[in-house]
């Protein structure tokens, strides 16, 4: 990708912080509402917490590969990540 | 191996919940984006066919093993952790870790310097047309078929475990592989690998941390292992001294050089599916990096498929069994890892999951799509049909070649569920052409008295041996103690030893052909043999941005877990 265009980093950034935030709010809503059926280990919350991670990574995600800061050139230099074009 | 075929008549598995759905059409919907974004960044030949050569160490690195890391893999090798134990981690430690670091060190530099397209097109420029034809011809079509047998895959375990319309599965999935490969080219197919990577290791991690809790820690894993199946499961090298003391009817021999120095070395280093990744790479540095990155992420890979099989054993409350005997009664060996899936996932981690896998069929299909493209618009249109035309075409020949891949590989979908057999013989002949290969490969590299004549003997010789083993045994199944020379040797000891017979025949006839015929001039080998070739030094940078201190750290790694689960 070209100086000044999107990072594959910040696609992957949106993707875990909407999956993550509906991956939390999924278990959050069932730790209030327990269902009948439960899977094992329901008393872990595991949508809660791992839905949490996956949020604040894909959060910092998208701070790191904005688009609005590569243009600045801030994550740009150290941008190993991204291909040079 | 794909096995799911009796599972038609087994109940769905799981039901998705509202926000399962979303999370799955989110998928969808960001790897299109990401096409139509790329599509402007595609216009040359370099930019569509190899992604411009300009990916990063890391991208190039991920989307190497992404490529390879499809669904069916990820099912497949949990259930044979499940029947096998550990043993099935010796196909991503031996079976994948020197052969990447091989690749990065030895063979990436000739394959990168020669500046080839292709694994076909090295031969090219090596031994001549006739040993391209050979092998380009051979790889394009068992290619497409390949991804048909995916597509169909895919459909039908969408089907078992969400009840979903085959028809449908195949449709979606084709036409999103079609979109955003004949969009982007590699560059989309690549980012896209490396999103589905991310999403594959988000959806699958939770299933072995939330397994070994319930087992009570990896101690814990293997005194219920022994109570459930046997104490030989959770060991990876001391029951391999004899083809009788082991789940798998194989021994160190058929492990050490059937599948780690001929199997594996012709898959990983010659398969254009994954070499064409590495050779996108923006400079030698990123390609020598790029693999070695990959080994250490391949390295972590059975903590997601071989850990489920190994839990599964130890806290299922039922016995799963094989393909042959499962029906509705019963769940197979196959279902291992939809069913841990089931029982730690609910709403949202449950879509996260089956996004993991969908990703998984999808970043296969579009490696065997692209690569198809490449193989096709290069090594056969353009060398044996059309020559001299203009770059736009070759890329108008590309997109039009991804789009006649995808239609051969959903008619191939199509045939399959007709004739459903067919899918293990082109299995089977899709590794007749590996082992071979490698052998010519690897002496064209290495030795400059190899001639064209010794090469394409040597390759058909080798193909033809692998032919030869294979009808052997399907004719005659006694004759697999001769092929693997013990008469307590399974069906996975046969391909180990089918390998390194038909690598030894090429080998042999290469050379024999090889001291008999005229080799090239040396200033033709300039750039593509070892010896004539000068490696161009790297930029001098620090030891922790060296391949070799890197692939070390790696080697040494691999030695270590060898060493804790012996």
């Amino acid at each position: 990708m070209r100086s000044g265009s999107l990072s594959i980093w910040f696609f992957i950034g949106v993707s875990l912080l909407v999956n993550g935030a509906l991956i939390c709010g999924a278990g959050v809503y069932e730790w209030i509402y327990p269902p009948l059926d439960r899977v094992v280990l329901f008393n872990l919350h595991a949508p809660v917490w791992w839905g949490g991670v996956l949020f604040i990574l894909g959060l910092i995600y998208c701070f790191y590969f904005s688009p609005t800061r590569e243009r600045g050139g801030v994550a740009g230099a150290k941008n190993e990540w991204k291909s040079e074009g | 191996m794909i096995p799911a075929l009796l599972l038609l008549h087994a109940p769905t598995l799981v039901h998705l919940s509202a926000v399962d759905m979303v999370i799955i059409v989110l998928y969808f919907v960001l790897v299109l984006t990401i096409g139509f974004y790329l599509k402007g960044q595609a216009k040359t030949g370099e930019d569509f066919f190899m992604a411009g050569r300009e990916m990063t160490a890391w991208i190039a690195g991920l989307s190497f093993l992404s490529a390879n890391l499809g669904s069916l893999e990820l099912m497949g090798w949990a259930g044979s952790a499940y029947q096998y134990g550990i043993l099935a981690a010796h196909w991503y430690w031996i079976g994948a870790i020197p052969a990447m670091l091989f690749l990065a060190l030895v063979m990436m530099p000739f394959y990168y310097i020669s500046k080839t397209h292709s694994v076909p097109g090295y031969l090219k420029l090596r031994f001549g047309e006739p040993s391209r034809a050979l092998s380009s011809i051979s790889f394009a079509f068992m290619t497409v078929l390949m991804s048909g047998i995916n597509m169909y895959s895919m459909a039908l375990v969408l089907k078992v475990i969400l009840g979903w319309n085959i028809n449908f599965s195949i449709l979606v999935s084709s036409i999103t592989v079609a979109a955003y490969v004949a969009l982007g080219g590699l560059r989309s197919a690549i980012f896209n690998e490396v999103l589905q990577f991310i999403l594959i290791w988000a959806g699958a991690l939770l299933i072995p941390i939330l397994g070994l809790i319930e087992a009570g820690g990896f101690s814990g894993l293997k005194a219920r292992i022994a109570v459930n199946a046997s104490a030989e499961y959770t060991h990876l090298w001391s029951t391999l001294g004899h083809f009788s003391e082991n789940p798998m009817g194989i021994n160190w021999v058929g492990i050490v050089f059937g599948l780690g120095a001929v199997i594996s070395m012709g898959y990983w280093t010659t398969d254009f599916l994954v070499v064409q990744r590495v050779l996108a790479a923006k400079d030698i540095r990123a390609a020598k990096m790029a693999p070695i990155i990959g080994a250490g992420f391949k390295m972590l890979v059975p903590f997601i498929v071989v850990l489920p099989g190994l839990l599964a054993l130890a806290v299922l409350p039922f016995k799963l069994v094989g393909q042959d005997v499962a029906g509705s009664a019963g769940h197979s060996y196959n279902e291992v890892l939809p069913l841990m899936l089931a029982r730690y996932c609910g709403p949202g981690l449950l879509g996260l999951g089956i996004t993991a896998l969908i990703a998984g069929f999808m970043s296969g299909m579009a490696g065997n799509v692209s690569a198809f493209t490449t193989v096709w618009t290069y090594d056969i249109y353009r060398a044996l049909i059309k020559k001299n035309e203009d770059d736009r075409h070759y890329v108008r020949m590309g997109r039009w070649s991804t789009l006649a891949g995808v239609i051969i590989s959903i008619v191939t979908a199509y045939f399959v569920m007709q004739f459903a057999s067919i899918m293990d013989y082109v299995q089977a002949v899709f590794s007749f052409f590996m082992a071979p290969l490698f052998g010519t490969v690897i002496l064209g590299m290495l030795w400059r008295r190899a001639t064209p004549a010794g090469g394409f003997w040597g390759l058909l010789s080798g193909t033809l041996t692998s032919i030869g083993m294979w009808s052997w045994v399907k004719a005659d199944p006694t004759a697999l103690r001769y092929v693997a020379l013990s008469p307590h040797a399974k069906a996975m000891a046969q391909d180990m030893f089918q390998a390194l017979w038909s690598c030894s025949v090429c080998v042999i006839v290469t050379v024999l052909v090889s001291l008999v015929t005229k080799p090239k001039p040396d200033a033709e080998l300039i750039g593509v043999v070892y010896g004539l070739t000068k490696i161009p030094q790297e930029e001098q940078v620090s030891l922790f941005r060296r391949p070799v201190f890197w692939a070390v750290v790696v080697g040494l790694a691999f030695v270590v877990v060898n060493i804790i689960f012996w």
